[in-house]
């Protein structure tokens, strides 16, 4: 086995699946690697519990493989597979004590009381919850309960652990705080973790790839430099941050800019990304914190608009500003209040070359 | 106006509710009050005492009543409680095709008319050749108490979170260990408070035991029933007393059971 191959984890290999109401997985194929950090994003019924209910065994693929350390599971029961899952509602045992919730995985799988003392008391060192074990599940807060399902879910030692929507029940306060805890546990006991979420931020911040899913297929695959910076499809650039997308002609390439002609005017974009061929329709998309409006032309660009309002939104100033068509666009950049455009004013937008994405070719429209 | 009109609901609502209760429960309350009464007719209150309860238990025929109604009551309810609740998980787990009609062919006994149901298991018994006595009893009693178990344990697997279960298998239990671990425990209060209703039915049917029992065997309810239909006497009112208080506190147990579990459940999943 050489060395590329005995890297990679879990590997699904075209994953369909069909509940009777059209495709909730169509042609899903994922590498993971040992030790990675993946997650998958997307709006709900986009698919991702579903290709996670199908990694941990509690639903079978129509069609597709499921090979974790070159092995295939495709068929194999939950209970005979080395993954574990942290359920979105938790689902701790109700009538048993926080010991026995994390204790359990390991008393099926007939480990003596010894190792089972030991482990258990190990995996609540590891979540802060050493003063809990005899606590009923009811008797616990979201978060301590959050807690437990870790530890329960880390105990059997997986090779790989699922989480499905883990922070979702807390507050925005005890997620972020949860966040770093995750990452800091995944990192610490080397384990390999597939996590699901709709929120974008957490997935920015946590993962190492992130799959964006949308209609049971992967719109994008990349690391969250990536997917933000370069979003491969306009789906990807309006669910992951806010940014303003320009729709418009490519007019000429050189192969490393190109002119893009809109009905607002035209501008320059960096094209070593996308290959964009003369006279085709592409779309750009910029980040809100990277749109700027100056107060006098800038070279490369230009795409005047009339200031509606600038407000104060702590650190910087957001200038909303309207394009020649009437497109409402948002932009960063000025910090004191004194230095933003007034009402009325006429500014340029303009950006980065290099800090916008060009969706084009077959991505255009996608 | 609306604070007018809430004001009159406020005095209307309890004149309701008080005159519900008493219709329900006055002629209740003469039952337990007679059997308090010296004097032999339900006519006229002659003084107090406890003297129709002592006869009543100093009565052979009727301790043998007793013996019959709490062996009647315990086996159907025992055997209930099995098929009601094997039934429940069966039906819950697997993907059934017409899951939903046996569901309410399950729970029709409680509608038909008990009149229907004695003559329906009267008529299966001769001609099948089932001996009619405690056997035959045991047997409509099952049936009966049958849709008690089994709804009350569907409504509590129902509410529960599919996902505890899932998790146990995802820890690596095969599926009769999740049953055993899991899924029994956890609708243990329904089986139990299903069983107890079950008990609760089963002690105070008349119509149907009638059909299919025999003249050796015979029922507190039964007693009750030929009892008054031979004039009546306030030893049945003592009788009746008492299993009015049986069945008020089985039922009452039962429905604090269910409560207080359903209450853990619930706490558990917020």
């Amino acid at each position: 086995m050489d060395e590329a191959m005995s890297e990679v984890l879990l590997s699904l290999k075209h994953i369909s699946k069909n509940f009777g109401e059209g495709d909730v997985l169509s042609d899903v194929s994922l590498d993971v690697k040992r030790g990675e950090f993946v997650t998958l994003l997307g709006a709900s019924g986009c698919g991702k519990t579903t290709t996670l209910r199908i990694v941990a065994g509690l639903e079978t693929p129509d069609t597709g493989e499921v090979i974790l350390n070159g092995q295939d599971m495709t068929s194999l029961p939950p209970e005979s597979r080395p993954v574990n899952t942290v359920f979105q509602s938790y689902a701790l045992f109700p009538h048993m004590n926080v010991e026995k919730n994390v204790a359990y995985g390991l008393k099926v799988r007939g480990a003596d009381k010894k190792t089972i003392a030991a482990r258990v008391k190990e995996m609540l060192e590891l979540v802060q919850m050493s003063d809990y074990a005899g606590r009923m599940p009811a008797q616990l807060s979201g978060g301590q309960r959050q807690r437990i399902a870790i530890a329960r879910a880390l105990a059997p030692q997986p090779q790989l652990l699922l989480l499905d929507e883990p922070l979702g029940a807390l507050d925005l306060q005890l997620r972020r705080q949860m966040q770093i805890e995750l990452k800091r546990l995944q990192k610490k006991l080397g384990i390999t973790f597939i996590y699901i979420t709709h929120d974008q931020e957490e997935a920015i911040n946590m993962s190492d790839r992130i799959a964006v899913m949308k209609g049971g297929k992967f719109e994008q695959l990349g690391t969250p430099e990536e997917i933000y910076d370069r979003p491969a499809t306009r789906y990807v650039a309006q669910f992951i941050g806010r940014s303003t997308i320009l729709t418009g002609k490519v007019k000429h390439t050189n192969g490393f800019s190109a002119v893009i002609e809109t009905g607002n005017g035209s501008f320059t974009v960096d094209s070593a990304h996308a290959k964009l061929t003369e006279g085709e329709m592409c779309d750009l998309c910029v980040r809100t914190e990277r749109m700027r409006a100056s107060k006098t032309p800038v070279e490369g660009f230009s795409l005047p608009a009339t200031v509606r309002e600038a407000r104060y939104a702590g650190g910087s100033v957001l200038t909303y500003v309207t394009l020649r068509d009437g497109t409402e666009v948002v932009a960063e950049g000025v910090e004191r209040m004194a230095d933003a455009p007034n009402p009325g004013d006429t500014v340029y937008m303009h950006w980065n070359p290099a800090q916008a994405a060009v969706i084009g070719g077959a991505s255009y429209g996608a | 106006m609306a604070n007018k009109r809430r004001k009159k609901r406020k005095i209307f609502s309890p004149i309701y509710l008080t005159l519900v209760l008493i219709i329900l429960y006055l002629p209740i309350l003469m039952v337990v009050i007679y059997s308090f009464n010296s004097g032999r007719t339900i006519a006229a209150w002659q003084g107090f005492t406890t003297n129709w309860y002592t006869r009543l238990f100093n009565n052979a025929l009727m301790a043998d009543a007793l013996k019959n109604s709490l062996i009647l009551a315990g086996l159907s309810a025992g055997f209930a409680g099995v098929i009601g609740t094997l039934g429940a998980i069966g039906l819950a787990n697997g993907h059934l095709k017409g899951g939903s009609f046996i569901e309410s062919l399950a729970t029709l006994p409680m509608m038909i008319p008990e009149l229907v149901l004695g003559m329906a298991y009267l008529a299966v018994f001769t001609a099948v050749g089932v001996k009619l006595g405690m056997a035959a009893l045991v047997l409509t009693h099952t049936t009966f108490c049958v849709p008690y178990v089994f709804i009350n344990v569907k409504s509590r697997l129902v509410g529960m979170d599919p996902a505890i279960e899932e998790a146990a298998r995802d820890l690596g239990a095969s599926p009769l260990r999740v049953l055993r671990d899991i899924t029994i425990p956890l609708i243990m209060p329904a089986v139990i408070s299903g069983m107890m209703l079950a008990v609760a039915m089963s002690i105070d049917d008349v119509v149907i035991s009638f059909f299919v029992t025999s003249a050796e065997t015979t029922t507190l309810p039964l007693k009750v029933y030929t009892g008054l239909r031979s004039g009546g006497t306030p030893e049945i009112n003592a009788l009746s007393t008492l299993m009015l208080a049986a069945i008020f506190v089985i039922v009452g147990l039962s429905q604090l059971l269910r409560a207080r579990s359903d209450k853990k459940l619930y706490a558990s999943k917020q």
